[in-house]
């Protein structure tokens, strides 16, 4: 088993309240990096951990806070992105719900790092009690003098708020966060300009995800290069995979970067193998908008090496045989599991979720779910299935914010893997508008 | 200053120029299409996607290409940029599929639309669109939304371009309007039933590129290319209102009022209401002459401006006349 960083405590009884957080060692970052540490000197910290953002596109953090703009007299924000809304990622919730004061403890620091006085939290709207939890902990952190005016004497100050959304996927998205945040429609902006430089109330912005403010604690803890010696590669430290779908064991799960995908699906002290002595048939690997990789090309590169569990190891091969590790919210598929419904599934999710501001994916997800809709109820003909490679290649790139691309590249990868499926549910209609009905052949790897 | 080469054509424009008003500075064939960007407004822009072009370099700087297309309406040339629209294979094809996008939920109802012949949506389609459809689902629609004497909304056909909601937060008192719904369930709407009627709300009509916003004053009364589009100007008693406006003409009958637009669709001055809605004698105008219209506007097919004659029968006719022919033939109909 892996070093446990971020969720070592857990399972500590009282962890969510101030004083037990503190016993276990909580708050050490903010004393060490406000009173031993200049803001650059944190920064530097970050950069050399090689954090990279746990939110899903794995941009480094230290690089994306160095790109801040630091013009003279104008306030900086740091806005702590806690919409998590993928489905299939569920680690923030449960990191937020447990151990509120880690994240506030990762507020501190890094708002410390990057200058910032008044830093937010925008969490999903659906996640109501997190957030009466987090107002405690804040609460207790302003009770405990480590929030508001001159912490610990070091003249800093720091105002923190908690700020629910209305419940839109896509105001995960930083810049919809942003204008969200600042009280209207939530449709993403266009870039440039960028957050680092015009972000919330046209001030120079961070967006972070929970998880990478809260992995700052124990960089700081434990300094940079400590960190970056867990994991593999460019893929540093420790990664709350959310695993779920047909597992025997799903839950989240720290692991160290770098376990092999077999390892984490089969072994006992991950996820147990597949339930009821099933097969594997496919796995989806960082949340619904990557692409979905069979159990072929998931376990082994299209090269034959075993895949890890790293940023690199899941996109090695581009589009056409790999993946990305994204959020982490691993949804792994039994031999039971129909793809074309799947499929159909996620794109009612985009579907839904699309803003409609650009016409490319308001028009485009749409459609896509319709057409799914179709062939998987036992209506569809055989040129749809190129039809919809082709609306998801339309929208692809094509669109103001990464929404477009994660519709459209389950349904891509979808069809390019699983293509006899999709033949399947056109030749064999009435079999396959049936409640339940699967795909009864073996997988054609292509 | 920046030079930039759009098409293989240089141009030399100020620094913070888009690249779309760039290229309209060149004209022609080459200008990309805008559908929801327009100049006199802040803020609109970058959501159509019918303007996207490929920069195939940055800058003299860094002249690498830029990773996805860029929307031409909201980025900014730099010195040395290298733009390419239509000599670009992908650029075309990712149009072509905007187009596909805007079309598959609207009602195609061209025959009974009041926009029909003025239509930047119609124009676009028929320039980079095919002439078949692959959708075949159930089309998207609404209910039409009453608000108010002067203006009728069709939400069918609008392409949410949002230019109607920052015309009524830049030119009126108070916008009452504005998107609700998100995805494609995304609306122009009120939300609670309310009339827009503000000074200068009329403008909404003359800024919507599709017929979802149309004169109620003027519709079904004619097809725009049976009227003649006259330029007039009054004293408005509104300060804030050029008076400058397009009488259209059907017979003696002034039949709409609208702004004065550019050859991009763009009005430049405003208008109030009431030199929209209410002044429709020929006496309460002066006019000026006939408004210019493009000779590949459906407008123009009244070809109005030139004499209709059979010059091999004139005899004498005069020098002038037979130049300004043969610049400007008059349309060859029934070709």
């Amino acid at each position: 088993m892996g070093r446990k960083l971020l969720t070592e405590h857990i399972n500590v009884p009282g962890i969510d309240t101030f004083e037990v957080y503190r016993q276990h060692g909580g708050y050490r970052s903010v004393e060490k990096a406000l009173k031993t540490m200049t803001p650059d000197e944190v920064v530097e910290e970050v950069k050399k951990s090689g954090l990279r953002g746990r939110g899903g596109a794995g941009f480094p953090t230290g690089m994306k806070w160095s790109f801040l703009a630091k013009p003279e007299g104008v306030p900086r924000h740091l806005v702590c992105n806690a919409d998590e809304s993928e489905p299939g990622t569920f680690k923030d919730r449960h990191l937020m719900s447990r151990l509120p004061h880690l994240l506030i403890e990762g507020m501190i620091t890094s708002s410390y790092a990057l200058g910032a006085n008044t830093s937010y939290i925008y969490i999903r709207g659906e996640l109501l009690y997190v957030l009466r939890i987090l107002e405690k902990a804040i609460a207790e952190a302003y009770a405990n003098g480590f929030l508001g005016k001159n912490i610990l004497g070091s003249g800093y100050d720091l105002d923190l708020h908690v700020h629910p959304g209305g419940g839109a996927y896509i105001c995960g998205e930083e810049t919809a966060l942003l204008e969200s945040l600042e009280g209207k429609r939530g449709n993403p902006r266009n870039k440039p300009p960028f957050p680092a430089v015009q972000g919330l109330y046209a001030r120079p912005t961070v967006v972070n995800n929970v998880e990478s403010i809260a992995a700052v604690v124990p960089i700081i803890n434990e300094g940079g290069d400590e960190y970056a010696k867990l994991g593999v590669g460019k893929s540093t430290g420790t990664k709350l995979i959310s695993a779920c779908g047909h597992l025997n064991k799903p839950g989240i799960y720290e692991i160290e970067l770098g376990v092999p995908v077999e390892e984490f699906i089969y072994s006992d002290e991950y996820c147990g193998g597949i339930w009821k002595g099933r097969d594997l048939k496919a796995v989806v690997a960082g949340g619904s908008s990557v692409p979905i990789l069979p159990k072929e090309l998931i376990l082994k590169t299209a090269a034959g090496e075993s895949r890890l569990m790293t940023y690199e190891s899941l996109s090695d091969g581009g589009f056409v045989t790999g993946t990305m590790l994204g959020s982490g919210g691993f949804i792994a598929m039994d031999e039971t599991t129909c793809i074309v419904r799947n499929t159909w599934n996620f794109s009612r999710f985009y579907h839904h979720e699309s803003c409609g501001q650009c016409s490319p994916c308001r028009e485009g997800t749409g459609w896509l779910e319709k057409v799914l809709h179709r062939l998987e109820h036992g209506h569809g003909n055989m040129h749809d299935i190129d039809l919809i490679v082709s609306v998801a290649k339309q929208i692809e790139g094509n669109t103001i914010c990464p929404l477009g691309e994660a519709a459209a590249w389950p349904v891509a990868a979808a069809v390019r893997h699983f293509r006899h499926e999709f033949e399947w549910h056109v030749t064999h209609r009435e079999e396959a508008a049936r409640p339940g009905a699967v795909y009864p052949g073996k997988a054609v790897l292509v | 200053m920046a030079k930039i080469t759009f098409d293989g054509i240089e141009i030399e424009v100020p620094d913070g120029t888009t690249i779309l008003n760039a290229a309209r500075k060149i004209g022609g064939d080459i200008v990309p299409p805008a559908m929801c960007y327009y100049t006199p407004l802040k803020g609109t822009g970058g959501k159509c996607r019918a303007c996207l072009v490929k920069v195939s370099a940055g800058s003299a700087k860094d002249p690498r290409p830029m990773p996805k297309l860029v929307p031409s309406c909201i980025t900014t040339v730099q010195d040395g940029m290298v733009v390419e629209n239509t000599t670009n294979q992908q650029v075309l094809d990712v149009r072509k599929g905007i187009v596909e996008m805007l079309l598959i939920n609207h009602p195609l109802d061209c025959p009974v639309c009041d926009q029909a012949g003025e239509c930047d949506l119609q124009n676009f389609a028929f320039e980079h669109g095919m002439a078949t459809t692959r959708y075949e689902e159930e089309r998207r629609t609404f209910e039409k939304i009453d608000i108010g004497p002067y203006i009728q909304l069709h939400m069918t056909r609008c392409i949410l371009c949002y230019r109607c909601v920052y015309t009524a937060d830049q030119l009126t008192e108070q916008r009452v309007h504005g998107v609700l719904g998100r995805g494609d369930a995304a609306e122009i709407g009120t939300y609670i039933d309310n009339i827009i009627d503000q000074d200068f709300s009329g403008n909404v009509i003359d800024v919507c590129p599709v017929g979802a916003l149309t004169d109620k004053t003027f519709r079904f009364k004619q097809r725009v290319w049976f009227t003649k589009p006259v330029n007039a100007h009054r004293n408005c008693e509104n300060p804030k209102c050029s008076g400058n406006v397009v009488l259209w003409y059907k017979g003696k009958d002034v039949l709409r009022v609208t702004a004065r637009k550019d050859e991009y669709g763009e009005v430049k001055e405003w208008i109030c209401n009431t030199c929209r809605f209410e002044k429709k004698e020929t006496s309460d105008w002066t006019i000026e002459g006939p408004t210019h219209i493009e000779r590949s506007s459906v407008i123009s097919a009244n070809h109005y401006e030139l004499p209709v004659v059979n010059p091999q029968v004139i005899a004498d006719m005069p020098e002038s006349t037979i130049r300004d022919l043969e610049q400007n033939p008059p349309l060859k109909l029934g070709r």
